[in-house]
């Protein structure tokens, strides 16, 4: 299952802050644990996450290992023109999990 | 002079901005309690609950969206949906789950939300069952059950259903295992005291499936009534066993009255 979820504001002010909410399935292991088998399970987690307006980085982060599954991300940014958000999941093989949503900005 | 006075407007404020807070969370509560009976929400950590509040917060909306495009997936030998048949499950869903679980006349016998559905794909879209706790199952009860939130749960408890409940309570207050513990010894006798690092509720099954913080994932009633078995020491019974059955509707009947609060979050 890898599903993502995003919420943003049906339109935003320009050049005003908003929040954008997001949500991706991930199992997010922490590379700790031991398996039935008493062998370590493979550390296997989102690494990175980076949100582009147009093409354009405008917020990223780095995951560690510490981070709980079905990571939860909320952050705050400014538009000056609407277009095609981006967001991105990339886990330690490399997986990628995607979301586009389009953003309205008035004024 | 002038201290005291101080003081004395200083406790005011903090006294009033107390109370204002905890009426907003009693009020925030009041839909997770009716009469003397109250949902595990009303115990959870207001961090907890503010996930489970928020639908884009909380992770077992993951598992609503996978099975919202379930739904309408075609599957199986006869080449169907769940929408060709029910169309939106926003209207042909509605409060369904609430009445869960079902004496079922064609088997005669009962069903949770679970296994109505792999029924129906056994029976009209000659698909393999899903497994007990897989994801797509698990998504598709979690879609099932959101379409009755805020419904109260309305379990019928007459009729060929009637020995059902009188065995789910047989072993709600029947001792079990090792600890020689009933359900209701921790959930009825204990009920709001600290255990294991968290309150123990009243045992309402409302808000299944629940995302469950330990777990990290979305969790069924079978798999909780499993764990609690695990816990007294006894050999459990299997996933879907008569026992189960049951207790889930004896379960639903006690809580009778509280609205499907899924997909809930605990810790």
């Amino acid at each position: 299952m890898a599903e993502a979820r995003v919420k943003l504001p049906d339109k935003v002010k320009k050049g005003e802050p908003f929040e954008i909410k997001t949500l991706v399935s991930h199992p997010m292991e922490t590379g700790q644990r031991k398996g039935a088998d008493g062998k370590i399970v493979p550390r296997m987690i989102i690494n990175k996450f980076v949100a582009r307006l147009n093409g354009e980085e405008v917020f990223s982060a780095d995951l560690a290992p510490a981070i709980s599954a079905n990571p939860y991300l909320s952050f705050f940014t400014v538009a000056n023109a609407g277009g095609k958000l981006e967001f991105e999941w990339i886990d330690d093989q490399g997986q990628k999990s995607a979301y586009t949503a389009e953003l309205k900005v008035e004024g | 002079m002038r201290r005291p006075s101080h003081i004395a407007f200083a406790l005011t404020l903090a006294v009033a901005g107390g109370a204002a807070f905890a009426q907003a969370q009693s009020e925030k509560d009041a839909k997770y309690r009716v009469g003397d009976k109250y949902t595990g929400y009303t115990y959870a950590d207001p961090t907890t609950q503010s996930m489970q509040d928020d639908d884009y917060v909380n992770p077992g909306f993951l598992w609503v969206q996978e099975g919202e495009k379930l739904w309408s997936a075609a599957e199986g030998a006869a080449g169907k949906s769940c929408a060709d048949c029910h169309g939106k499950a926003q209207e042909s869903m509605k409060a369904v789950g609430a009445l869960y679980p079902k004496w079922q006349e064609k088997i005669g016998k009962l069903e949770n939300v679970e296994q109505r559905i792999n029924q129906c794909r056994a029976d009209n879209m000659k698909a393999e069952p899903w497994k007990w706790e897989s994801p797509a199952l698990l998504a598709m009860t979690a879609y099932v059950q959101l379409q009755s939130r805020g419904q109260p749960v309305d379990v019928a408890v007459e009729g060929p259903v009637k020995p059902h409940l009188q065995n789910g309570e047989r072993l709600f207050y029947m001792r079990h295992g090792q600890l020689d513990l009933s359900c209701a010894n921790c959930h009825e006798d204990n009920d709001g005291k600290w255990m294991r690092g968290d309150h123990l509720g009243q045992a309402m099954a409302n808000g299944f499936p629940t995302y469950r913080l330990k777990e990290q994932t979305l969790i069924s009633l079978q798999f909780r009534l499993i764990g609690c078995v695990r816990d007294t020491r006894a050999e459990a019974y299997p996933y879907g066993s008569d026992e189960y059955l049951d207790l889930e509707l004896y379960l639903a009947h006690r809580g009778k009255g509280l609205p499907v609060e899924a997909p809930s979050v605990r810790r």
